[in-house]
């Protein structure tokens, strides 16, 4: 047994110092990876890598498998997305690609081209606030996909809401309701566009639709936001009339709301649609409360002049 | 010892660069190269980004495919032969065997990689018909490519001390996959609001090889370098895991029976 | 100092996947075998021959005992400078050549170019392969891979030289060629430990011999000796007997065979050989050969391995007596 000792002595300093390089390296790795991590965040680089830049060549190369690729990297446009937005980002500068290599990989994938429209037109930080690329990913999904008439009313919705071009929108909804299939409110909504050139009664008729036929709880959220944010809007809009009927037939200012409850003009302050009651600003107009929970980016109101809607797009 | 390892590692590669598959895939890949010129030429503005993305990117997935189809018959083909017999027989230590059949193999990646490099510049030169300081930038993208490689003989390598050659291929690839959306792995754990699984998430980001850090193609495609914190960083991450790889299959090695 | 040693060497082999069980392939195995010596370890399949070779050469770790080539430890690997091996149904690099796999062999013993070159087209002709030395091995005949094996083993003009199998995939004349080398060799005064299952081989070559089965050993010696345990008997062949001369010498016969004018008897081993030759004359028969019948290997070999149960034949082994007739 003697020997049989001597021989595990000849191997021990070699064990020992591949379990230390073993330990060593991971230990490390460590702070090289942080380190990677850290710089590569500030230069926005390696985490926005696309490693294929175009979705035609990687189907190729999948071998049969580009449906699942395609998911795969729908996924990462949506996590990418949502990881800009927590993180409050203004520039989403792969979005676009991403969801162009998602729909080359698998051009059927319609939730890519319907849910991406969105996230690309939406304004920062809520979207990448790239509403020409929104309209290129719909037409290309219009393109790979004729008989789906919804890609008509996302890219009416997206030329009335984001590019504020009401010619546009209505030919896109009319396009849409000639498709086989079309609900019968795509033809009132081409109606209503075309002979208002906008408006809250339009807008809370899209909302509305979209509401109605949203899948995912996030959509129905975004939909609810959007019109309690239209009712607010127009809550506003009146209130902002009084007040102006107010110093007109009192000959002063109001200090607040209570003094037109006080005179009458007003049953009680009322309240908005998330239960908060409005407030009178010090300039004078009526806005939502410091507490509501209404998304002020969404309102119209409240901001510049009180005659909003034909002059939205001053907004941008 | 080193001469022995040197030996091993020029017989590895001796052995290695006359395997008929090697052959064919540096010619598919050449071809491929050879064909983004016909592509870029029937594209319009992107010829050259195109051109770059498909030849790094064709460097990329045959130098892959070299590395883990002869990578894993690095240690349990020479078992599954016998060879090894004849090399241990010998006044060869076992590390020297590990080390040197390592050396030889990545030097076969090297001069293959050099090789469908060579056709890479050539058709951008055909392309372009001039060369320029960015086209020498493309080198270092080929240099992270190279990293990979070393990264991936290196998991191979530690397979085939363990399984059959098959099921290490199938490892080896798998863990290239994983390796390369780590990042999203690690996003995911901490999106999922469970601290166990965002621990586990967090401990195989920084356990695995993270190949996501050598994704340079569409950067270089777009006429960026690699920034040269991530140059030191990246080459410094590719030794170290190279290092913890050979060393555990060493540990492995010194203790088979064959 | 001895060429080989080994004291109680032991190895257990675990088999199966998930519960691993013992499978033991030796079994307190000592061996010594001294410098110059041609040793032959003979066996079935299966017996353990390979095992204790791969040990010998640390390819394998023993679980108990231990093993030494010059009084070193096999996994040390300076005790590998001197030694060559040439293991069970070799396999060598399908890509390289006859030429460039015998230079891997020499440059990792360390040998200078100049001693390697000519190393390898001496050997290479010894063995007769110095005309394909230019081709590829995959292109290589079993017999000549062999061949290349024994040339590769002896690559470092070794002192102890371990050979597995030496002779399978050879031809008759690579046999004869083979075995010359081996009796070459050991002129040179080289130590050959060779094992086998080819019990002709053993008898023209083996200075001593080690019998192996299931792991253990079964008898080692020279082979004179092993062989005398199996002296039994002796041989009379007689021609044209008369038929009282026949059966006068039956009862100290164990058998009789005719064969056309010719009567072979084989006499029992407690027969009186002045008695049966007494008799032979007092019938005037015509004898035409006395010979002891030497138990030849494969009869000892039958009798000592073939379907026996173990413990019985260590016992007579140890007691040194005939164990009985198994058939």
């Amino acid at each position: 047994m003697i020997q049989g000792s001597k021989a595990t002595y000849r191997i021990r300093p070699q064990a020992r110092l591949c379990w230390l390089l073993l330990a060593g390296g991971f230990l490390a790795l460590w702070p090289i990876q942080r380190a990677i991590d850290r710089n590569s965040e500030g230069l926005g680089v390696h985490t926005e890598t696309l490693y294929f830049s175009s979705g035609r060549a990687l189907r190729d190369l999948s071998l049969g498998h580009a449906g699942l690729l395609a998911d795969i990297y729908w996924t990462r446009a949506v996590q990418y997305f949502g990881r800009k937005r927590i993180a409050h980002a203004r520039r989403f500068d792969f979005l676009a690609h991403l969801l162009r290599i998602t729909t080359e990989l698998d051009p059927h994938l319609l939730m890519a081209y319907r849910f991406g429209a969105i996230f690309l037109a939406e304004k920062p930080p809520e979207g990448a606030g790239e509403p020409e690329q929104a309209l290129q990913l719909v037409r290309r999904g219009i393109v790979a996909n004729p008989s789906y008439w919804r890609f008509w009313q996302d890219l009416g919705f997206i030329y009335y809401w984001d590019l504020k071009n009401y010619k546009m929108a209505a030919r896109a909804f009319k396009t849409g309701s000639q498709q086989p299939g079309a609900l019968i409110w795509m033809k009132a909504m081409a109606a209503t566009v075309s002979a208002q050139g906008g408006g809250f009664q339009t807008s809370r008729l899209l909302w509305s639709e979209i509401y109605r036929q949203a899948e995912t709880e996030t959509v129905r959220r975004s939909a609810l936001a959007h019109l309690a944010a239209l009712r607010a809007d127009q809550d506003i809009r009146e209130l902002n009339a009084l007040v102006v009927r107010f110093r007109k037939e009192e000959g002063k200012k109001p200090d607040s709301l209570e003094n037109l409850v006080q005179a009458g003009y007003l049953k009680g302050i009322p309240l908005d649609p998330s239960g908060v009651p409005y407030v009178l600003g010090a300039d004078g107009k009526i806005t939502v409360g410091p507490h509501s929970k209404i998304d002020r980016n969404l309102l119209f109101e409240s901001a510049y002049q009180p005659r909003a809607h034909p002059q939205m797009a001053k907004r941008r | 010892m080193i001469q022995r390892i040197r030996t091993i590692a020029l017989h590895t590669f001796k052995e290695s660069v006359r395997e008929k598959v090697l052959y064919n895939l540096i010619v598919f890949a050449l071809l491929l190269i050879g064909s983004a010129v016909l592509f870029a030429s029937i594209s319009l503005g992107i010829k050259r980004i195109m051109l770059i993305n498909l030849g790094l990117s064709s460097i990329a997935v045959f130098g892959l495919l070299m590395a883990i189809f002869i990578g894993i018959g690095l240690v349990s083909k020479e078992i599954d032969r016998r060879t090894i017999h004849n090399i241990l027989s010998k006044p060869v230590r076992r590390f020297e065997f590990i080390i040197g059949k390592y050396l030889g193999l990545l030097l076969t990646l090297v001069v293959n990689t050099a090789i469908m490099t060579g056709g890479f510049y050539l058709a951008l030169y055909y392309v372009e018909r001039h060369m320029g300081g960015e086209d020498v930038l493309l080198l270092e993208a080929v240099y992270f490519i190279l990293l990979q490689f070393a990264i991936v003989v290196g998991l191979a390598l530690l397979f085939s001390c363990i399984s059959s050659p098959i099921l290490s291929a199938f490892f080896t690839f798998c863990l290239y996959i994983v390796g390369n959306f780590l990042g999203d792995i690690r996003w995911f754990g901490r999106e999922s609001g469970s601290v166990i699984f965002e621990k586990v998430a967090a401990l195989l980001y920084y356990l695995l090889p993270n190949f996501s850090d050598f994704q340079v193609i569409s950067q270089a495609a777009h006429g960026k370098g690699v920034p040269s914190y991530l140059m030191t960083s990246g080459s410094l991450y590719a030794l170290l895991y190279v290092t913890i790889l050979i060393s555990a299959s060493i540990l492995i090695f010194e203790e088979r029976e064959f | 100092m001895l060429a080989v040693e080994t004291i109680n060497l032991t190895k257990d082999y675990r088999v199966g996947f998930w519960r691993t069980r013992p499978r033991r392939a030796l079994e307190r195995l000592s061996l010594e075998v001294e410098i110059g010596e041609v040793f032959g370890l003979l066996g079935p399949n299966g017996a353990g021959k390979s095992t204790t070779l791969k040990i010998l050469l640390g390819l394998v770790f023993p679980t108990a005992g231990s093993a030494r080539l010059f009084g070193r430890d096999p996994r040390d690997i300076s005790a590998h400078q001197s030694v060559g091996y040439l293991p069970e149904n070799p396999s060598f690099y399908d890509h390289l050549t006859a030429k460039e796999f015998m230079t891997y062999a020499a440059s990792l013993f360390g040998l200078s170019d100049k001693a390697r070159t000519r190393q390898i087209g001496l050997l290479l002709e010894q063995v007769g392969l110095s005309d394909s030395g230019k081709f590829p091995l995959r292109k290589f005949s079993k017999g000549m891979i062999q061949r290349l094996g024994i040339a590769q083993a002896l690559i470092n003009d070794p002192d102890l030289i371990f050979l597995d199998e030496p002779m399978s995939g050879l031809d008759p004349v690579g046999r004869r060629e083979v075995r010359n080398l081996i009796l070459q060799l050991k002129e040179n005064g080289k130590t050959i430990f060779f094992s086998t299952h080819i019990l002709s081989d053993a008898e023209t070559l083996c200075d001593r011999v080690a019998i192996l089965d299931h792991g253990r050993l079964q008898g080692c010696g020279e082979l004179r000796e092993i062989l005398q345990v199996g002296l039994s008997s002796t041989e009379i062949v007689l021609e044209k007997p008369s038929r009282d001369a026949v059966v006068a010498l039956e009862p100290f016969a164990s058998s009789v065979v005719r064969t056309g004018n010719r009567v072979r008897l084989e006499l029992r081993a407690e027969s009186d050989l002045t008695e049966v030759l007494a008799q032979i004359v007092r019938w005037n028969a015509k004898l035409i050969s006395l010979n002891p019948v030497r138990m030849s290997l494969e009869d000892y070999f039958m009798e000592r391995v073939g379907g026996n149960d173990n413990s019985s034949l260590r016992n007579t082994a140890a007691a040194g007596t005939e164990s009985p007739k198994s058939e």
